[in-house]
């Protein structure tokens, strides 16, 4: 018979507002095993755990129940508290009587009577604990970042940094991402490439950082601290080690009407080509779909004309196998597809633009070579109308719920650098409202309204019409006036909404980290493990995580390195000791279990085996505890109930049944 | 001793997966959203660790619905584990069906962690569907009902 | 038969086999039994007929772990539970020399009885030469004749075909006996309300008196030790103490055993009350072609199982009751 302790915290008032924690108590002495029951304020403060420690030893207590906050936040705390008194802490279970139960029940006699319930539950399973010891697993002392943006350079530079070998995996050909493409950056309007460039070439040149561009994550496996992951590095059909990057096959390629991804398809590039000037490496890819010789055969003038020989065509994607012990995720974001929106004309006037595509125009590298000017026919606009939330903050499916948190700076941004450079622009804002939370954000938003004269109109825009002149008629309503607007504009840019990277939720799936309805990585803990995900071992850094501007992106790159550094340098991990067991007496050795493994954990071996004095060698599943991770498959697949999971046991879950249905 | 009808108040099992559905039923705690009290939840590591036993056990000691709850397919935590519970849960929940139980008593609802609502929604409608459903008397022990 | 004798005395005699796995009379005239024989001598009390129904495959498990070969005379429908067996490496297919029995048809001694055939002393026509469309039975109370076809087994009436699955040599020729349609019976119980597939079922299995017969016969419910008999559940063996229970035993059984029963009708066959209990298994089994895929048990021995396998597109349980 099991000596319990049950232990029933308030919460301060969280709990104790609506559960009568006395009472929980007092109950809870009714139930078999159980020797000990008393509530606190709070459990886990430090007097609460004195407490929990002072019971253990007063009442040689075998386990414990706290009923307190959700197991995912302090079954660690508690279970380190009955450690440290002597207990052993997998005899610790949790009661969830706050986010169960007190947060959302409002009747106290109610949700006191359901607290109650989920004491007994958890009682009933710690009648049927064991005592359970971790194993220990080995630290591959190397990251992976995926992702080659900026999110994706900081993490790797700072864990480098910190002495560890880390890769980078790029699906494009260069590093750099959605900063490489941006033209100045709020609010300081900073050249974005300045700032990056020197950042990716760093990256680069680190000793401790190896970069895989044009490479694709193919399959990861293992678990944290021992992740086995293969890279597809994609055929370049340039040999990396022999091209000297000098251009010339891009000069002299005849087919030059690919849409140039860097400029967001408003110009077009060679088919052997690099993203842009600064990219990192400095090597070309053939575009295979655009390029001439692999559709007919025939050209092979980047070859003639390449003089370090680096041109080949017969390269193949080659899978590299790696084996890392944290992986950070750092995929970013793209702009959503604007089919859905109709009403602003983007698919139908060169001269509505996104944002990100008005970054192209006003960069020098850019498609106009940064002239100011419209799409369709070349001429300076005059007058510019910028439409807000196009496509974020959205009720319908047509959009995303979500504020894409960088549209209102970067829009203030553009605004400001038009009518620096061009004074006599007319710009209009349609906004639902103007969100500035960030050092020196508002003052800048001012200086654009104040300074420069941008014209900020509450509203929405309903339509905007092209007109046969070419003009595009903007019809928008002012809020704060009530009143109608028909503005005759020369462009019109969307502020379009930003959302994960569509290649995000593979990565996830793959990596087993959970994902929100938006697609955005879901964190441990929203407040307090913010860079992690619940999957042990996978970081998050940058916009995979949620919309963030270049100084969050860069906070957090820093962060997930810092925890994906507190893994690396840890030389043993302590492995869940909630693994699967097979019971020799009743395996069949039917190889049902086997099949449904996700980890190969399971084996067979041929054991002499002595049932009730029949001697004999019988076929037998055996777990390897350092594989298994403890999800139960086996348990649901073994007809004759021989597997069984440590700390998830048949008993324990039909005690708790019992104990509900009771 | 009164011959009053006693008002109807259901047990409801609600098996959680630890990395989705446990985590989303946190959210809906933390954002104080509400479902009734009927439902108690088990935690259990992943939704392939329930066996229909279990299930079939929550009838037998008087449960009057039991829903199962696990990450979205595909975003398992164990990667298949969901997959070979859709299965067996589909299969089982047939022959339930097949015996002559009610299919509104048994559901099975992926919630991922991010999903408070939808937790609370799905708990909510559940119970409703019970309620309307009534007392569980095809399957439970009578005798073990109080 | 007179073949398989000759042929089983001739391995022995040559040592490939050590025993002979077969049937011998019991003692009325239609209830032989399993039987294992050793010697020559032995073999004359061996016996195959018409109501030599008993699937051997299981008894394999047994002889799989004693010295020498085992000679076991399996009918095409038996040798879908011997593969599934060694998928499941529970026979050793070294230890067994299969002898494929030709089957035309088994039959079912309690259709004869409800004919209101009663005092039988010989049934001729059941020993199945190709002639045998109809018996002959020898009651206390005269001459009685019923069509062979009448008083098959329900499982020959839906029979899987002549085909044996896995053999050494084939013996004797074999005929599918198909009649009837699979799933029918299934099918319509499916169409029927909740109320009635309730009380069906209510009805067949408050006849239950776990005496697990279904249990022991059935080559896939061949655990060391069943769920029901080991404290891991907390559900060990015990008489039916509610309603619920021998539902949730035979709920339990067919769960375990869906995507490995053959079909085999073996359950059905041996209960000694009656109850069709491979209702229970054919749901399963219509369930799983209808979802996953048409799958046949025992087939093979290396495809996948059907619930340890699983596309991304797979039903999701809420198709239950969105069907039909």
């Amino acid at each position: 018979m099991q000596r319990i302790g049950v232990f029933v915290c308030h919460c301060g008032s969280n709990i104790a507002a609506t559960v009568d924690v006395n009472k929980v108590a007092e109950m809870a002495l009714m139930e078999p095993g159980v020797v000990h029951a008393e509530d606190y304020q709070y459990m886990c403060s430090e007097a609460g755990q004195a407490k929990i420690a002072a019971a253990i030893h007063e009442k040689n207590l075998t386990g414990m129940v706290v009923c307190s906050c959700s197991p995912r936040m302090h079954e660690a705390t508690f279970r380190k508290a009955a450690e440290r008194a002597g207990l052993n802490p997998y005899m610790v279970e949790i009661a969830n009587i706050r986010e169960h139960c007190s947060w959302i029940h409002k009747d106290m006699e109610e949700a006191t009577k359901k607290a109650v319930i989920l004491m007994r539950a958890a009682v009933a399973k710690v009648n049927l604990s064991a005592p359970l010891q971790p194993g220990e697993s080995r630290v591959t002392k190397r990251a992976l970042v995926i992702g080659g943006g900026i999110a994706g350079i900081q993490t790797a530079l700072d864990i480098a940094d910190a002495g560890y070998e880390v890769d980078i995996v790029e699906k494009t050909p260069s590093i750099g991402g959605r900063m490489s493409q941006l033209d100045k950056t709020f609010p300081t309007l900073d050249c974005s490439a300045c700032i990056l460039t020197p950042k990716m070439v760093e990256a680069s040149a680190h000793e401790k950082i190896n970069i895989y561009t044009y490479s694709e994550v193919e399959k990861v496996s293992g678990f944290v601290g021992d992740f086995t992951v293969d890279i597809r590095k994609k055929a370049r059909s340039v040999d990396m080690d022999k091209c000297t990057g000098c251009g010339v096959c891009q000069e002299k390629c005849p087919s030059k009407k690919a849409p140039s991804e860097f400029n967001r398809g408003l110009n077009t590039r060679s088919a052997i080509y690099t993203p842009f000037a600064q990219a990192i490496p400095n090597v070309p890819v053939i575009d295979r779909e655009a390029c001439i010789k692999f559709k007919t055969g025939k050209c092979g003038v980047c070859s003639k004309v390449c003089q370090a020989g680096a041109i080949d065509y017969e390269q193949k994607d080659e899978i590299v196998t790696e084996k890392y012990g944290a992986i950070v995720v750092a995929t970013g974001f793209d702009t959503i597809n604007l089919d859905k929106y109709d009403e602003y004309a983007y698919s139908q006037s060169k001269d509505v633009i996104t944002s990100l595509e008005l970054e192209r125009v006003m960069n020098a590298a850019g498609p106009t070579h940064g002239h100011l000017e419209r799409l369709s026919d070349g001429k300076a606009p005059k007058e510019i109308v910028f439409i807000q939330c196009v496509g974020s903050r959205c009720a319908d499916d047509r959009g995303k719920p979500y504020c894409s948190k960088i549209c209102c700076m970067y829009t203030a941004k553009h605004a400001m650098l038009i009518r620096d450079k061009y004074p006599d622009v007319n710009v209009t804002v349609f906004y639902i409202d103007v969100r500035t939370p960030g050092k020196n954000f508002d003052e800048f938003y001012r200086r654009a309204v104040e300074q420069y004269g941008v014209n900020y109109i509450k509203g929405q825009v309903g339509k905007v019409i092209p007109q046969p002149d070419g003009k595009l008629l903007v019809q928008g309503s002012d809020l704060l006036d009530n009143k109608q607007i028909l503005k005759e504009a020369d462009m019109v840019v969307l502020a379009t909404a930003i959302e994960p990277n569509p290649d995000v939720r593979k990565i996830a799936t793959m990596l087993t980290a959970s994902i929100d309805t938006n697609n955005f990585l879901t964190e441990a803990h929203a407040k307090l493990r913010p860079v992690e995900s619940p999957t042990a071992g996978i970081f998050l850094s940058g916009v995979c995580q949620g919309p963030k501007d270049i100084p969050e992106t860069v906070a957090q790159a820093g962060a997930a390195a810092v925890k994906a550094i507190g893994l690396l340098a840890k030389d043993k991990l302590l492995t869940n000791p909630c693994t699967a067991q097979a019971d020799i007496l009743l395996c069949n050795g039917c190889s049902t279990c086997e099949n449904v493994c996700p980890y190969g954990a399971i084996t067979y071996e041929d054991k002499e085996v002595n049932d009730h004095g029949i001697r004999e060698t019988r076929r037998i599943a055996v777990v390897n505890s350092a594989l298994c991770q403890g999800c139960g498959a086996c348990t649901v697949a073994c007809p004759s109930g021989a597997m069984d999971l440590q700390g998830f046991s048949n008993r324990q879950i039909i005690a708790e049944v019992d104990a509900i249905c009771r | 001793m009164s011959l009053e009808k006693k008002e109807f108040k259901p047990k409801i099992v609600a098996f959680c997966c630890n990395w989705c559905s446990y985590a989303g039923a946190d959210l809906a705690g933390s954002s104080r959203l509400t479902y009734p009290a009927d439902v108690k939840i088990i935690r259990v590591p992943c939704s392939c660790r329930v066996n229909p036993m279990f299930i079939l056990r929550a009838f037998e000691k008087g449960a009057d619905g039991v829903i199962l709850c696990g990450c979205h397919p595909g975003d398992c935590h164990y990667s298949t584990g969901n997959f070979y519970a859709r299965r067996r849960m589909t299969l089982l929940f047939s022959m339930l069906d097949y015996i002559g139980v009610e299919n509104g008593r048994t559901r099975v609802e992926w919630v991922s962690a991010a999903e408070g609502v939808k937790f609370s929604e799905t708990m909510n409608s559940f119970v409703e569907k019970i309620y309307s459903l009534g007392e569980n008397v095809r399957l439970g022990d009578l005798r073990c009902k109080s | 038969m007179q073949e398989l004798v000759n042929r089983a005395k001739e391995l022995l005699a040559d040592g490939t086999v050590a025993r002979v796995l077969g049937w011998k009379a019991g003692d009325l005239p239609y209830n032989p039994e399993p039987a294992y024989f050793e010697t020559a001598e032995e073999l004359d009390d061996f016996v195959y007929n018409g109501f030599c129904g008993a699937n051997l495959s299981k008894y394999m498990i047994e002889a799989s772990k004693l010295e020498g070969k085992t000679m076991v005379c399996l009918k095409p429908c038996d040798t879908y539970s011997f593969n599934q067996l060694i998928k499941e490496h529970r026979v050793d297919r070294d230890k067994a020399y299969i002898v494929g029995a030709g089957c035309k048809g088994k039959l079912d001694i309690e259709k004869i009885k409800k004919k209101g055939i009663k005092g039988i002393e010989l049934i001729e026509g059941a020993e199945l030469t190709d002639e045998a469309d109809t018996l002959t039975i020898q009651t206390i109370y005269g001459n009685k004749t019923v069509a062979y076809a009448d008083v098959m087994l329900e499982r020959c009436h839906v029979c899987k075909g002549k085909e044996h699955m896995v053999y050494d040599e084939l013996i004797g020729d074999s005929k599918e006996t198909k009649d009837a349609e699979r799933f029918d019976r299934v099918a319509e119980i499916e169409a029927m309300s909740p109320e009635e597939k309730f009380a069906f079922f209510q009805k067949e299995l408050s006849k239950c008196i776990r005496c697990n017969a279904c249990r022991n016969v059935c080559p896939a419910c061949s655990c060391r030790k069943c769920v029901f008999d080991s404290t891991k559940f907390d559900s060990s063996q015990k008489a039916n103490v509610d309603s619920f229970e021998e539902k949730m035993f035979h709920i339990i059984r067919a769960f375990h055993v869906a995507g490995r029963c053959t079909d085999c009708g073996e359950c059905s066959r041996v209960c000694p009350q009656g109850i069709p209990l491979h209702l229970f298994n054919r749901k399963f089994i219509k369930d799983i072609d209808e979802l996953y895929g048409e799958y046949q048990a025992g087939a093979d021995t290396t495809s996948k199982a059907p619930l340890t396998n699983y596309t991304f597109e797979d039903a999701e349980p809420s198709i239950v009751g969105k069907r039909g």
